[in-house]
């Protein structure tokens, strides 16, 4: 038996939060592609399990139980940065909202098994690539990727174009 | 659309085995202490039971005449939303409900959560976990002992939305006259307890 600190009663107060269990249902298999996308195969699923523990550590405290979704993906965003950063050889080097444009740690060596055009996606520059991502997997319109990435919806627009021009340039190449 | 972008909108899923995967997150929350409750579906006699338990004991068994999702909300509005699908988490309570039904066992020892039982009720069924394997009591009983002797009528009404059917046995409860009285699981269920108990006859 634990303490009533684990099953505590009035934390929601009169927050109508659903069952986790339910978001869960409802939100792995995209929040996984997702994460396979900006993390790779290999360490999606442990991301994942930590977006997921993160989550429900916070849940009780949400003052309410609206917009769920772009949450998880909040967190789900963090951790990938923290596990892109943590795999990089520079520490301190930038993670996946890393700045300089060809600076950024590249996850690609990580996974030598997988060539494709998810590894090619993953070595685009930070920006570039959560901004194709943001695209083309979560179907995003360019002033919701703006609001996700702090930036004006013409610099998402920007990014996008730049991302698929050196997606063409490498898979041609 | 070219090419390209048709590609970058359909990723591979990747493989991932969701049942494998929502197991190993109910472990972890669980040993955060961060899982306030945990269900499984439980096959029985009575058909798939859906069994609640939180660090306090068990706290519903939900019949599969109520809906799932019901059940789920019902217990995460009024106890807790941290609620996850962790079946290792209810092992000791399946343990000891299959040996139940195999006639192995005749008490409980998984204790019982009481959150979702309030007042009067509370006070009835705890009256009526006293009544041992194999015999009977009445409404009228169960009243008087929760201390409110002309309440059967209430008192039927406690036992009938008893969240925790079979550990707290609301199926001892009889009419006076000796008839089956009622049972929310359906009175087909009630007879099967009372069955397996050798108060009815096969």
């Amino acid at each position: 038996m634990r303490s009533n600190e684990t099953v505590d009663r009035s934390v929601s107060g009169n927050v109508r939060l659903p069952p986790f269990q339910v978001l869960v249902d409802t939100h792995t298999r995209e929040l996984h592609r997702y994460l396979v996308v900006l993390v790779g195969p290999d360490a999606a699923e442990d991301c994942l399990q930590e977006t997921f523990v993160s989550a429900l550590r916070a849940y009780p405290r949400l003052r309410h139980g609206e917009n769920l979704r772009a949450w998880l993906y909040t967190i789900a965003h963090r951790k990938a940065t923290d596990t892109v950063r943590k795999a990089t050889r520079h520490p301190l080097g930038p993670g996946l909202e890393g700045l300089a444009p060809g600076r950024e740690p590249s996850v690609q060596a990580h996974e030598p098994a997988d060539d494709g055009l998810w590894a090619t996606v993953r070595a685009l520059p930070a920006k570039q690539r959560m901004a194709v991502v943001h695209r083309y997997v979560l179907d995003l319109d360019y002033r919701q990727i703006g609001e996700r990435m702090g930036t004006s919806e013409e610099a998402a627009r920007q990014n996008v174009r730049a991302g698929l021009r050196r997606l063409r340039q490498e898979m041609d190449g | 659309m070219n090419d390209l972008e048709r590609q970058l909108a359909h990723p591979e899923a990747g493989d991932l085995d969701v049942e494998r995967f929502q197991a190993l997150l109910g472990e972890r929350a669980a040993a955060a202490g961060l899982l306030d409750i945990a269900f499984a579906p439980l096959d029985s006699p009575l058909g798939q039971l859906l069994v609640f338990v939180t660090p306090r004991g068990v706290l519903k068994i939900a019949y599969d005449n109520e809906a799932t999702d019901a059940a789920l909300e019902e217990v995460a509005e009024r106890v807790s939303p941290r609620i996850l699908n962790a079946p290792r988490r209810t092992d000791e309570l399946r343990r000891e409900l299959d040996e139940y039904f195999a006639g192995a066992r005749r008490r409980f020892d998984v204790p019982v959560d009481w959150s979702l039982i309030r007042g009067f009720a509370q006070g009835v069924l705890r009256a009526t976990a006293k009544v041992p394997f194999g015999e009977t009591t009445t409404y009228q009983q169960v009243a008087e002992a929760a201390g409110s002797p002309r309440a059967s009528r209430a008192a039927g009404n406690a036992l009938g939305s008893n969240p925790i059917p079979i550990v707290v046995p609301c199926h001892r409860v009889l009419h006076s006259g000796g008839g089956l009285g009622g049972y929310a699981g359906g009175l087909e269920r009630k007879r099967t307890l009372l069955t397996i108990e050798g108060v009815l006859g096969d």
